[in-house]
């Protein structure tokens, strides 16, 4: 008999996790929890001002601090060609600064003690002398050709642009709009912010001069690009390098990036021959360390009087702070952002995307986010919004009117992604139901009487998650496939290694489920281990949802390896010839008698102790799976919000989310990931962001400026499913880690906005605080948010 | 002492001034010499080697590193050692016996109440000192007792599932 595929924690089973068993008993094990003996503690001595000349800096006093063992500057560090680092996308980054400080927060010397008290005394002995410069903080700013030059430290780089970048049809779309009936036009921003994980970036680096080895634990989504970085920046033999990423405190994308921290920590431990810890505070997180959006859009919909988009106009301006370090697919400057639009069927899309330096922190990480897709499907969603109310129709009807239908896919996006799959219509149905969408206008009618304002926000969208395939997608020329490696033990239980790296997804325990359902080994008798380059297979790690479609879909196809062989195992032991073998969950049998059959446990064994004549031995395999294609999941989020114009603050009296991402492996940790989206989605709509003064000054620099919201404000949250499988991933899965973050905003900016739209008012910039809602409420002007900000806001 | 040896270590450079202090943690007298600017948490995490409770954000905003003192919920990022004198220090650590976890840690594997477990100690432990004043609350109850307490993972739903799961068994199981 097959066995249960619920019982043995396979595919459909809300398993618990097993990590958990060691997280609820304060015994994970976080890169700061790691001691190793004589290590040694380095503090990092940050710029104070946002662009200056460094005229001099002093390290003598910090020298002469008892129990200092060594103090770094970036002459130092260019010494051994080490004052730069390649960045993830083809620009350079300071590791410590030699001629200028370029955002505030800027690495400028580091010093490494016994203790980490005294690296932090010692920090605050060095003197340095600035010769302040004007600071760049937007880029329009940025453009000016009379600005000053941020990056002179350059050839070739004539002024603040990082980079044009263009797709789509120009001309045709040029004529689409030219035949329009009406073209809806929007400006957008959405602000930076930051993925602020709770746990800083930390790393412990160990230099053992006998052997020529170097291990570095550290807060790394992705080790083995880490180590192939190292590699070329340290100039280290590859073989000698070993990084291991232990637990990790939440990642969200801004542990990707190779920040200065880590390679300053491998120089001094090369130096001084010991482990050097750093361990990051908050502000320096938040200040230097990959950031997520800031990006001005111009948007346009080119409309037919009965609804229909004809065309659309994307102009995008990009922040990317100092240096040019998004951590992105090469061949995509800005991201995804052209996978907008891509769950409405439309002819004809352009889009120019600009982007500038500025003074600011570097980086444009995909904060819980598939590279920019975050901003593409907010201002996807709020055109399509804006579009509805200009022709005045119903926003769902002209969203129904424009959906790429069940059947038309597969389906060409006019800017050239293929869509699979996936069911638009029918989400928006159960999400509108759920809502209550057709009583609305009553009870929009009862609130006003009240003296309320109530307005209900719609985003559907589908979005590219899972990157490869490698033929388009690699970092630094290394495609962007992943890896599983399975090793069956004699009793039947087994090892599973991949080369993705969880910072609280749960792989785990969601990895295990996959190879039960392959193999039929109960979930908890399979082992998974990530992180480790000298054990996992090389693998491009966990960011932009792409664990479950790319290293699962690996999990999956290196089982069914290991299943192919276990037949041959199976014919053997049963002395039938294999095409008369047959396979249901946890076993073979024998066509013609279904009693007579092995288990995967008993092939296991024989592998080791009875195997066929000729056969090799063992019972174990890999495997690297490059995607075919990206997989879509769909989405529709419904708020309805109260707002008070007394006071601008608006309450979540509902949500609504119907989430399509394929088949779930784990439904349980598939609802956590949309809440936990969700609610940062919530969060950078009403409280979560990061501008600057006119100085330069980063404001959001500590979770008192930087605001993340609590039990208290977090609204809750209502899921619906619906499952369309994905046609070519191994299991039917999709990605769906950030779906919420993703299109999760435009909801409640979305609903904000329908409450307001009697009052003249057609956008507040996020994030949608109160003073901004009251003040738009007031005087009927839009909000625009681009920083330098003004006091008080 | 456990070892058979242990190098003196140098006194401390310079005049760095040392005070004696007491702090009852998990039930066991420690008794340790500490800076007078040490930390709570530092010393609970590197000299006490408990490192289930975690430092986030230094400014006593994420809750990472709460601990129970003398039996209320603190945050000991923001507390000196010194302080702790003559106190009683409870930390995630605690919680479970050997043998048996506390309701509140079974109630949050059972929920899904944590997915990165950084901030799970100190949610556990606002929890845990909510529940011994208040083995009844309301949902709103919970939501405020871990307001001083961030999650970037979960979203929260899931937490005050969990605690509400732990009340109810804890209710059960004094009846």
């Amino acid at each position: 008999m097959a066995l249960d595929e619920i019982k043995i924690g396979g595919m459909g089973a809300s398993r618990r996790r097993v990590e958990d068993n060691r997280f609820i008993r304060g015994k994970g094990n976080y890169v700061d929890d790691i001691v190793l003996p004589d290590m040694l503690h380095m503090e990092i001595l940050r710029s104070p001002v946002a662009h200056a000349r460094i005229k001099s800096i002093d390290v003598s006093k910090a020298w002469d601090t008892p129990g200092v063992r060594l103090v770094l500057t970036g002459e130092m560090m260019a010494a051994r060609n080490l004052a730069w680092m390649p960045t993830l996308s083809y620009d350079t980054q300071a590791v410590l600064a030699t001629d200028k400080v370029r955002f505030q927060g800027q690495e400028v010397c580091a010093v490494i003690a016994d203790d980490p008290y005294i690296a932090k005394d010692a920090c605050s002995k060095i003197v340095v002398d600035y010769e302040i410069l004007p600071a760049i903080v937007n880029p329009l700013q940025a453009a000016d050709p009379a600005s000053v030059l941020i990056r002179d430290d350059k050839e070739n780089q004539p002024g603040n642009k990082v980079f044009d970048w263009e797709i789509g049809d120009k001309a045709g779309t040029d004529k689409a709009f030219a035949a329009a009936d009406k073209i809806s036009k929007i400006e957008l921003h959405y602000p930076r912010t930051h993925p602020s994980p709770l746990e800083c970036c930390g790393s412990i680096a160990d230099y053992d001069r006998a052997t020529g080895k170097l291990t570095v634990y550290m807060t790394s989504q992705a080790p083995h690009i880490v180590r192939a970085a190292v590699a070329l920046v340290a100039e280290l033999p590859e073989h000698q390098i070993r990084i291991v990423s232990p637990d990790i405190g939440g990642g969200f994308g801004n542990k990707v990036p190779i920040y200065p921290g880590y390679v300053i920590s491998i120089l001094a431990s090369i130096l001084t021959e010991k482990p050097v810890k750093w361990i990051e505070d908050k502000t320096g997180n938040l200040i230097s360390t990959g950031f997520g959006r800031d990006v001005y859009l111009k948007g346009e919909l080119a409309l037919r009087k009965d609804g229909r988009i004809l065309g659309v106009r994307m102009n995008t301006i990009s922040d990317h702070g100092a240096f040019f370090s998004d951590a992105q697919p090469s061949k995509f400057k800005i991201g995804l952002m052209h996978s907008a639009f891509a769950c409405y069927d439309i002819p004809v899309a352009h889009m120019m995307s600009t982007g500038y330096y500025t003074n600011k922190a570097p980086g444009g990480v995909a904060y819980r986010c598939s590279f920019r897709v975050t901003e593409a499907m907010f201002f996807q969603e709020r055109m399509v919004q804006a579009a509805a109310d200009d022709l005045g129709m119903d926003q769902a009807e002209f969203r129904r009117i424009n959906f790429v239908k069940d059947d038309e896919f597969p389906h060409r996006t006019a800017f050239g992604f293929l869509t699979d799959s996936g069911q638009y219509g029918k989400c928006l149905e159960i999400g509108l139901e759920a809502i209550g969408y057709k009583n609305f206008a009553k009870e929009k009618a009862e609130a006003a009487s009240r003296g309320r304002l109530l307005g209900i926000g719609i985003s559907t969208m589908t979005e590219p998650l899972g990157a490869g395939n490698s033929r388009e997608y690699d970092i630094l020329g290394i495609k962007m496939f992943d890896s599983a490696e399975l090793r069956v033990h004699m009793s039947g239980k087994a090892l599973l290694r991949t080369g993705a790296k969880s910072q609280g997804q749960g792989h785990e325990t969601t990895w295990a489920q996959i190879v039960a359902h392959e193999l039929g080994i109960p979930a908890e008798d399979i082992v998974v281990e990530e992180g480790d380059t000298d054990t996992a297979p090389f693998g491009m790690g966990t960011y932009a949802s792409r664990s479950t479609p790319v290293a699962g879909a690996a999990v999956a196809m290196v089982a069914r390896k290991i299943r192919a062989k276990a037949r041959k195992i199976a014919a053997h032991l049963l002395e039938v010839s294999e095409e008369d073998i047959e396979w249901e969950l946890g076993r073979f049998y024998v066509r013609s008698n279904q009693d007579r059959g092995v288990t995967i446990q008993e092939c296991a064994m024989a592998a080791y102790s009875n195997m066929p004549d000729g056969m090799e031995p063992g019972l174990e395999n890999n495997a690297y799976y490059d995607p075919p294609n990206l997989t879509w999941p769909f989405a529709c989020y419904i708020a309805k919000v109260e707002i008070d114009p007394e006071t601008g603050v608006w309450d979540v009296l509902q949500f609504v989310a119907v989430d399509d991402c394929g088949v779930r492996i784990n439904p349980m940790i598939v609802e956590g990931q949309i809440m936990g989206g969700l609610t940062e989605a919530y969060a950078m709509a009403n409280m979560q962001y990061i501008t600057y003064d006119e100085e330069g000054n980063c404001i959001g620099a500590n979770y008192m400026d930087f605001l993340l919201p609590t039990a208290w404000e977090t609204p809750g949250f209502e899921l619906y499913e619906v499952v369309t499988p994905c046609p070519h991933h191994p299991i039917g899965a999709k990605g769906v880690g950030e779906c919420a973050t993703v299109g999760g905003p435009a909801a409640f900016v979305n609903a904000v906005m329908d409450a307001l739209k009697d009052k003249g008012v057609r956008n507040i910039d996020m994030p949608l605080m109160p003073n901004r809602v009251y003040e738009a409420l007031t005087t009927g002007k839009d909000i625009y948010g681009m920083p330098p900000v003004r006091v008080g806001n | 002492m456990s070892s058979l040896y242990e190098e003196i270590s140098a006194p401390p450079a310079g005049d760095v001034p040392v005070r004696r202090v007491t702090i009852d943690v998990n039930g066991q007298a420690r008794t340790v010499d500490v800076e007078p600017r040490l930390l709570l948490a530092h010393l609970i995490r590197q000299g006490l080697k408990l490192t289930g409770t975690h430092t986030g954000c230094d400014t006593t905003s994420c809750g990472a590193c709460t601990v129970l003192f003398d039996g209320r919920p603190i945050k000991s990022c923001t507390m000196f050692a010194v302080q702790a004198d003559g106190h009683k220090v409870e930390t995630v650590e605690s919680l479970a016996s050997a043998s048996e976890l506390h309701p509140i840690q079974e109630g949050f594997k059972e929920k899904h109440g944590l997915q990165c477990g950084f901030c799970t100690p100190g949610m556990m432990m606002a929890a845990k000192a909510l529940l011994e004043r208040n083995l009844n609350p309301t949902e709103d109850e919970v939501r405020w007792a871990i307001s001083g307490n961030l999650c970037r993972c979960t979203g929260y739903q899931n937490i005050v599932k969990a605690i509400l799961w732990a009340a109810e068994k804890m209710r059960a199981e004094s009846n």
